[in-house]
Parts: C-alpha cells; structure tokens; sequence
C-alpha cells in the first residue's frame, strides 16, 4: 500500500465507502476489499473538527469535537465525538472518565432547549418566548432597583448600592461572557456578586 | 498556581494536602507521575482518606480534617530546628530581618487586639517598625528578638511531633518521616511543589492552611524556581478567570477593589493606594494602581468617566461591609430582605451549606432567574421531590425563570486554566432549541433594561444608560469585542514620554500590554491583568505552538498565561542574590550582567540589578513575607483553631470556638451541633467519574457512579452495626440524609486528644434531576459559617450522628 499515507488520511479514504475504486487505488487485493466491505465506515470520516478546552476542571485539557456539518459554513453542526487533542502540552491526548463522556453532556436528554416560567404558587414550568422572559426579567430588575437603590447614605456620601438583588456568575463561562457580565451587573449597583470561587 | 501543570515534571517532591489530584484532576495529576517516573520524584499524601493519590504515593499519613496548619507550624518548627532553611533564600527574599512593633504578640491562642465582642482584632501593632527614613527596619544578621525570625520560632514552639499527633491523630513516627522527606528540600538543588485545592480552602481557617504551606515553601526556598511554587489546582475550567475578571462583590478586575463607603471620594480611595516602597529601590508594582483603576473606569463609562468628575468614582457602588458574599445573601434572603436573584450556572441549591437555609432563603424571593445548559435542582427548588426534596409548592410564591444558555462546544472564548494559561476555544456545534449564548442573554437584559431607563428615567439612571456598550451589535458582544477590550486600547494617541513628537501607540489601536495604560484618561483596558491577550499581534490566547525550548514545560508559544505570559510566577527567585541559578540545571532566568532573559518571561524589570530589587515586586518590601503584618484578619501567622463543629476542644484554649474572627450569624449559632449529640467528624469529596452536579446528566457517568453513599470505616460500622451496603441515616443539627453505606479501608479511626475520632466522608455528586438515582450532597449537613478572610463555607470539617435506617420511601416504593 502506500506508505506515503497518514492514518488519518488512511482511515479517510477508506472510509469514504467507494470501496472499489479507494481501495484499489490503495493497491488492495480483492479480498481485503471483500472484508471490509463489510466494515461500517469511518465515524469521523466526513465530520468537521473543532479545538476546544475541556469544561470540568481547570486542568484545562485539550480537546477535539467533530461534527457532522460546519458550523462555520452556517450550517447544522451535530457533535458526534470529542476526543483529546494530542498537540495540547498538558493532557497529550488523554482524557480522564468525565472528559471522556463529553459528547453525553453536549447531548444530554436533560439539556434546557426553551424559556421556562413558573408562576407564583405553580406546580409547573411553562414555555415562553425569550421576548416575554426578557422584557419581564428588564422590568422586575426595574422595579426592584428603583423601589429599593440606596443612593446616599446617611452621611450624604453617594453609595449607589442595590442590595435587594443579587447575581451568581458563573465559573465555567468564558473570561469574554465574565466580562460582558461584570459590566452589566456593576453598571445596576448590584453588590451582591459572586461566584463559585467563593465556595 | 505559581507555576503550570507542564512544570510538576521538574519537582523533587509533591505534596498533595487538601487535594486529591488524581481523582479530581486526573490528566494534571499525570505530571506528577512523569515526574517519579523520570526524575525519582517522591509524593507525600496526607489526608483523612487513602485516596487515590494516596494509593500512588511513596509516603501517606492520615490527619483530622481541620487541623492542618498544626501540622505544617510543626513542619516549620522542625526545619527550623534542624537547620533545615535555604538560608539564603530566607534572608534574602524574605522578611526574616524585619523588626516588628514590641506591642504584637500571640497568647492563649489570641493575637493582640483581640475584642470578643466585635470578634475582631485591633491589628494596628501587627506591623513593623519603621525607621526615621520611612523605611521597615531590618536586622540582617536575625539577632534581633523582635525580628520576624525570631517571633515565627517562638510562634511555632508549641507544634511538637506530640502536639501534631494529639491534635492532628497523625502518628509521630509518620509525621516525623514527612518531615525529614520534605526538610531533605531546603537545599537550593531540591524543590517541593504543593498541590491543594478546596480540602484547604473550605475551612474556617482556609486562607491561614495555604499561609502556613506558603510559608514553609519561603523557608526551604521553593517559591518561584522550576517544580516548586504553590499549586491551587482550582475546581472550575475557569474560577480563576471569573476572580482574576473580579466577578466577587468586593473586586474590580485585576484584583483593585471596590471602594468602601468609608471612602468617601477618589481621593480618599487612592490616599490608601500608594504602595510606597517599604524598603529602598523596591519595585513595589501596584504604585501603577491608579493607571489600571483608570483605564477600567474608561472601558466601564467611556467618555462619562473624566478627570473632572474623579473618572465616575461615582458611579461604582460603595460597601458598607467587607462584602455581600453567598453567606451574607442567602442571610439577608432567608430575612425577607432580598427580592431578586440572578444564577448564572450555578446550582446554590446543592453548592451551598445548610440546605434547609438555602431552599428557605429561596423560597422568599420574588423573583429567581437561572440560566444554565442543563436541568439544575436550584431552578426546580419548588418542585416537590420526596424525601428528596420535600417543599410545600403551593406555598412557594416566587416566579421563576429558567433560561436555556449554549454549553462550550458551541461557544467561543477563552478561559483560564489554573496555571493562569488564557486558552481559546472555538464553537463546533448548533445549539440545542432555543439555548443561547450567556453574552446574547446579558446583551438583551442589558440593552432592554437600558431602554427603560432611558425612556422612563429612575433611580439614578447615570452609571447604567452611561455603560460603555459599543458592540456591533449590542444585543450580543462578540467574545473578539470584548477579549480585545478586555486588553486595552489608546484612546488618543500615546505618545512616548522623554520624546513627545513619537508616537507609541496611535489612538484607537490596541495597547501592547498594561506597561502603556496610563492613568490621565488617554487608555482603557477591561482587566490589566490579563492585557496582552489580544493586542496588535492578535489573539494571542489562541496561539498554538507547543515547542518547548529547553525543555522546561514553559511552552510560551502555547496561548497566553497572566501576566505577560509569564509562567512561573517570582521565578527572579530562581536564582541567588547575584542573579545565577540556584539550580543551573533547572534554570528558568538568569541576569547576564546587563539584563534578565531565559526560557520564561522575567518576573521583574529586564534591567533590574539583582543586588538591589528584590524578587516578590508586588510587596512593598520587594521580599516575601514570613509575617503578614494587618493584611490578614485572623492573624499575621498561621495559628491553630478547631472548626466550628469540631469532636474534640481547642487544646490550646479550649474556649475558643472555631476561628475566633470567623463572621458568624446570630440566627446560625443554634444551628452549630456538639460532639456530645454528633460524635462524628463529616467532611466531603469528589469522585473522579464525576463532576459536581453537571456528569449526574450524562448517561455513561451515572452509569459509572449510579448511586449517592458515605464512606465509613470498618471500626465505625462495627460499632453503629451498619452493613455493607445498607442504608443509613447520617444527620447534622441542619438536617438529615439517607444513603448507601461504602465500608472501606480507606477511613480510619484517629487518635486525637485522647480519644477515637471517626471520619464521614460524604461524596457531593447526587440531587433529585438527572440520568443518576436520586439522592443528596453533603450540603443538606453542612454549616453556615465561613473563613474569615474570604468567607468560603466550611464544607470540609463538620459533625454529623449516623444509624442503620430503611431506604428512602422512593426507593422501597
């Protein structure tokens, strides 16, 4: 065979599923071509490679996510596996038992896929559109700022505190969506702001 | 950390206390392997457990949860005493020679100052004695009684192998045997590394465990150079990025802080910020203090904040207590006294002590908006659930919101790792339903709620309908928008200050890094810290060269690491007083006669002489400190205390309760349980197949780890007639739980003050949503008391009773 190819190109081609012409042109004889006929083709084989980090600890490791479709192009990109990424200096491809199982969080059966309201006293969710949750989220904010903004205190002295309301921030969302929050959440006069670096 | 995980190769010995890298940083804990494997390595575990990393271990000693710093104040006591120092080092970058004012002491187990009932010190003798020129005096030869030296080998006189056994139940002869392991590296070829994580943090006296290390580290030398440093190898993909970005309620990016109301304008703020040296020629580098306050101000209010108006000093709240931490909130919710609340991927339900408070606290808010990727038990904290979650719905009037965000395979951005490396990621795939990305729901709450002001004025509309948000699109900022803001950028054109027709920067480009923020307006940058991520080169956090020159696992071609791409934190520590390595096989810098180069950033100006500033540039005396002066509440050392619920007294002065500075609420001190009615010690872990309450979603780890179960020793069930595998009821004065019984080895009984102290352990990965069985976290047991200095719960040492019981109603049905 030609052992100018890699083993992924390797496993490309073969899995391309032509398997006449791939596999003679791979110089194999009719009866590899015979079994592997037989083999289901290469998962990855089509599929769009993305670099990521693993989201559990701060290890950090690197991963690599396939997808059928590419997200770039604007399409319907589906995970379909996530391994170590090899070239990372720390994990060197390796992952433990919960990076390993990444694709069953991207895909878990309990991921949240619509706006939800339980109203005062109810035993239930109820779908709503993200206009009506974020108009009502803007107004009960609103409200409760203006009803209850310590402008001064009893000096005189501006201290601009909303105490009534508080916000955890989340210690898995990029350094990018941290900051965009913290912008947010300071410009209202929210102090009470933490998160999970404080347990 | 101080140092990177890719650097644990280069150690002599590891130390995991508080920790349990193996299970809980499996592919980090690789490092340490490689180094045993490769350079004869030693690891040293201590723990209440024999843990995974313990069962890899060369040496492995058990210990009370809680008691750690008699431990390593016993470590301290025995280096000192066997002339175990890396003098040197010690003399040189520590402030061994400072002399302290002659009214601080320690006694009784109190430091000066103390007010019982403030529960509070008065730290104004915790300082140093300055001399005529406005300098610390120092004495360099150690021999004066007042000197630092000196005051830590009185403090750490009572830490004998037989107090460390009495109160730790570590046997003497195993303490003794870590002791000659770890004092084998105070020589200036040997280092040790410290890898710990919340095991030390979620104390009463958390911040003084990582002191007491930290110290230890100074003396023997291992601060700053290649395989040493403390390593807090850090529970989240990026807790360190949400503190480094200040996402707490006392901080502003890049560790400045949010005023307090005592501090009544700019003047006053800053009046207090000067950092002058407190020796001569010191760096002392947060004299550039008012350059990054400025420029934050600039990226927070843009053309609102000007000098005229003290950069919109106004504008940012100001405190009336140290903080409104997690505890002080769910305090003043469980009052009535909080009306809204926002979670951000965070389940406070399960993460939180004293589950009772916390469903309560809940329970009276108006409103509760959640935005996750997953289900969590804090959005459902309503729905009934059994014994599981046992609350009266109907009588729950809060409305809630449940708002579906993008999980990391389809979102871009960078986080940062707990070897501060800013990593960026792209996204790869389509979001499920309607889920969208936290910076699209904080773009739309942000631009709706700016709109409401605008039209409909209110309370002081200025700082928001002000806010600097001049995205593209302002109901979604990209991550390029804000990584690039974050860096900073000239808002007019810098010039070059000794040749002003030279221009450095033009305006409105990206600043190289935080050396050309400037504090009269002309720049802004997000967090300077972190600036360099993204300047002119581009987005430096996505670089992706993993060459190694030297083969020092700096990798400084790999993404960007805080600050400047340095690796090594202190690493002019690497070498002596004279700027040559201590060890020149594991050489990080050097000074060449003339300037600082090698494998890493230097950790101090490239034409700093090595005779004149000293290595730690962020102190004010350009030296580490032995001794903390006022900067901590509980204590300018390291002292022993008990946790709040602990099985034996305070052996020091058994009328101290807990850490006697520790904030405690008036409505929990009921709720703090005795050994008399719960004779065990409880404490709590992770499981490596799992991830808090996020892989209890996923099919192939709950199949892993189906089921919730404490862990006890053979003895204790022996005792209690508790079953392999049998259920029992384990209860606190907060509440009470059933699980599987796990009857291992792994626990055993300790001998501490006299008597036998049996340990609980209590995994955190089970609630009542998810592919897992149901069941509880050791949260429903926990108490509502924190660390004095940060607040973090005391999670880790708490007491509990523990029966055979039936299974849970659920299960038997």
């Amino acid at each position: 065979m030609n052992m100018e190819l890699s083993r992924r190109g390797f496993l490309k081609a073969a899995g391309a599923g032509v398997a006449g012409t791939t596999l003679g042109a791979m110089g194999f004889g009719e009866a590899e071509a015979a079994v592997l006929a037989h083999v289901r083709p290469f998962k990855l084989t089509t599929t769009v490679e993305t670099r990521n980090t693993c989201p559990y600890c701060s290890v950090a490791c690197g991963i690599i996510m396939y997808s059928k479709g590419d997200l770039r192009k604007g399409e319907q990109a589906d995970i379909v596996h996530i391994e170590g990424d090899v070239d990372h200096p720390t994990n060197r491809g390796t992952l433990c038992p919960k990076g390993a199982a990444l694709k069953d969080f991207v895909h878990a059966p309990t991921r949240l896929k619509h706006p939800m309201m339980r109203k005062a006293g109810s035993d239930r969710f109820e779908q709503v559109s993200w206009d009506f949750a974020l108009d009502r989220i803007a107004r009960l904010m609103k409200h409760d700022r203006d009803a209850n903004f310590i402008a001064k205190n009893a000096k005189g002295v501006p201290v601009n505190r909303w105490t009534t309301t508080g916000f955890l921030a989340a210690s898995a969302t990029t350094n990018e969506t941290a900051y965009a929050t913290y912008k947010v959440v300071r410009s209202t006069g929210i102090v009470a702001f933490d998160n999970q670096a404080r347990v | 950390m101080t140092n990177a995980w890719t650097d644990i190769k280069n150690t002599d010995l590891v130390v995991v206390m508080g920790g349990n890298a193996a299970e809980a940083h499996p592919c980090g804990f690789k490092w340490v392997t490689e180094a045993k494997a490769n350079r004869g390595a030693k690891l040293i575990v201590v723990d209440p457990r024999y843990t995974r990393t313990a069962s890899v271990s060369d040496f492995y000693a058990p210990i009370r949860q809680g008691t750690d710093i008699s431990f390593l104040n016993g470590v301290i006591k025995y280096c000192i005493e066997n002339n175990k120092v890396q003098w040197e080092y010690t003399k040189a970058f520590t402030n061994a020679s400072y002399i302290v004012k002659d009214g601080f002491s320690y006694q009784d187990g109190l430091f000066t100052g103390y007010d019982e009932e403030k529960r509070d010190y008065d730290r104004e003798s915790w300082d140093y004695v300055i001399g005529d020129d406005g300098f610390a005096v120092v004495d360099p030869s150690l021999q004066h009684p007042r000197c630092v030296w000196n005051l830590l080998k009185e403090h750490v006189a009572i830490y004998t192998p037989e107090f460390v056994e009495r109160v730790c139940g570590t046997p003497k002869a195993k303490f003794l045997k870590i002791c000659e392991m770890i004092a084998e590296c105070s020589t200036p070829t040997k280092t040790m590394t410290s890898l710990y994580a919340l095991g030390w943090t979620q104390h009463s006296s958390g911040a003084q465990n990582i002191r007491a290390m930290a110290m230890l580290q100074l003396i023997l030398g291992n601060i700053g150079v290649q395989g040493g440093g403390m390593n807090a190898l850090r529970g989240h993909s990026n807790i360190q990025g949400l503190t480094d970005l200040g996402l707490m309620s006392n901080l502003i990016p890049g560790y400045l802080n949010i005023p307090t109301e005592m501090e009544e304008n700019f003047g006053s703020y800053m009046s207090t910020r000067q950092f002058k040296p407190l020796r001569p020629g010191q760096t002392s580098y947060w004299q550039n203090y008012k350059k990054f306050f400025v420029s934050f101000q600039k990226a927070m209010w843009g053309n609102a904040a000007q000098a005229d108006n003290d950069w919109a000093y106004d504008y940012l709240p100001k405190l009336d207590v140290p903080s409104y931490d997690v505890l002080r909130i769910f305090e003043l919710m469980n009052e009535g006294r909080v009306n809204g609340y926002f979670c951000q991927g965070f389940n406070p339900l399960l993460a939180f002590p004293n589950r009772a408070k916390i469903t309560s606290a809940l329970s009276k808010l108006k409103w509760l908006v959640t935005m996750d990727p997953l289900e969590t038990e804090t959005s459902r904290f309503w729905e009934n659930h059994g014994e599981y979650n046992d609350v009266d719905t109907k009588s729950i009037q809060t409305e809630v919101f449940q708002l579906p965000t993008t999980c990391f395979a389809e979102e871009a951005g960078s986080l940062a790792n707990s070897g501060r490396w800013l990593q960026w990621h792209w996204a790869g795939g389509t979001p499920p339903g309607e889920a969208q990305h936290d910076t699209w729901i904080m773009g739309q709450i942000f631009v709706r709620l700016r709109e409401l002001y605008r039209k409909e004025g209110g309370a002081f509309p200025d700082p928001i309908v002000n806010l600097a948000w001049d995205y593209k699109d302002p109901g979604e900022p990209t991550p390029e928008e804000l990584a690039k803001e974050i860096n900073g950028r000239a808002i007019e054109d810098l010039r070059d200050p000794t040749d002003v027709t030279k221009v450095l920067v033009p305006a409105g480009k990206q600043v190289l890094n935080f050396s050309q923020l400037r504090d009269d307006g002309t720049t802004l940058s997000g967090c300077w810290i972190y600036s360099g991520n993204f300047n002119e080169n581009g987005n430096n956090m996505a670089r992706r060269d993993n060459h190694d020159p030297g083969d020092t696992g700096a990798y400084l071609g790999w993404t960007f690491a805080w600050p400047l791409n340095r690796r090594t934190l202190y690493n002019r520590a690497s070498c002596d007083v004279n700027g040559k390595p201590w060890d020149p096989t594991r050489k990080i810098i050097e000074w060449d006669g003339t300037k600082w180069s090698g494998f890493d950033v230097p950790d101090i100006a490239p034409n700093a002489k090595p005779q004149d500033v000293g290595p730690f540039i962020m102190n004010q005396e350009g030296v580490s400190r032995l001794f903390t002066r006022g900067l901590m509440r509980d204590g300018p050392f390291p002292a022993h205390y008990e946790p709040f619920e602990s099985p034996v007294d305070n052996v020091i002065n058994p009328k101290i309760r807990g850490n006697p500075v520790a904030r405690v609420f008036q409505n929990d001190v009921s709720q703090f349980g005795t050994s008399a009615e719960f004779p065990y010690a409880a404490t709590s872990y992770r499981l490596t197949e799992h991830f808090h309450y996020w892989t209890k979603h996923n099919r192939v780890n709950a199949a892993l780890q189906p089921e919730f179960f404490v862990e006890i020793s053979e003895e204790l069930a022996a005792e209690k007639k508790i079953e392999r595998g049998g259920w029992v009821r384990v209860w606190s004065k907060r509440g009470s739980i059933k699980a599987k019984a796990l009857v291992t080895k792994r626990i055993r009984p300790l001998m501490c003050d006299g008597k036998a102290v049996h340990v609980v352990g209590i995994p955190l990965h089970w609630g009542f949503i998810g592919a897992a069985k149901k069941g509880w976290g050791p949260n429903s047991l926990a108490p509502f008391v924190g660390d004095a200095n940060i607040e973090t719960p005391e999670s880790k040492a708490f007491l509990v009773n523990i029966e055979p019981t039936t299974p849970p109603s659920e299960v038997v049905a």
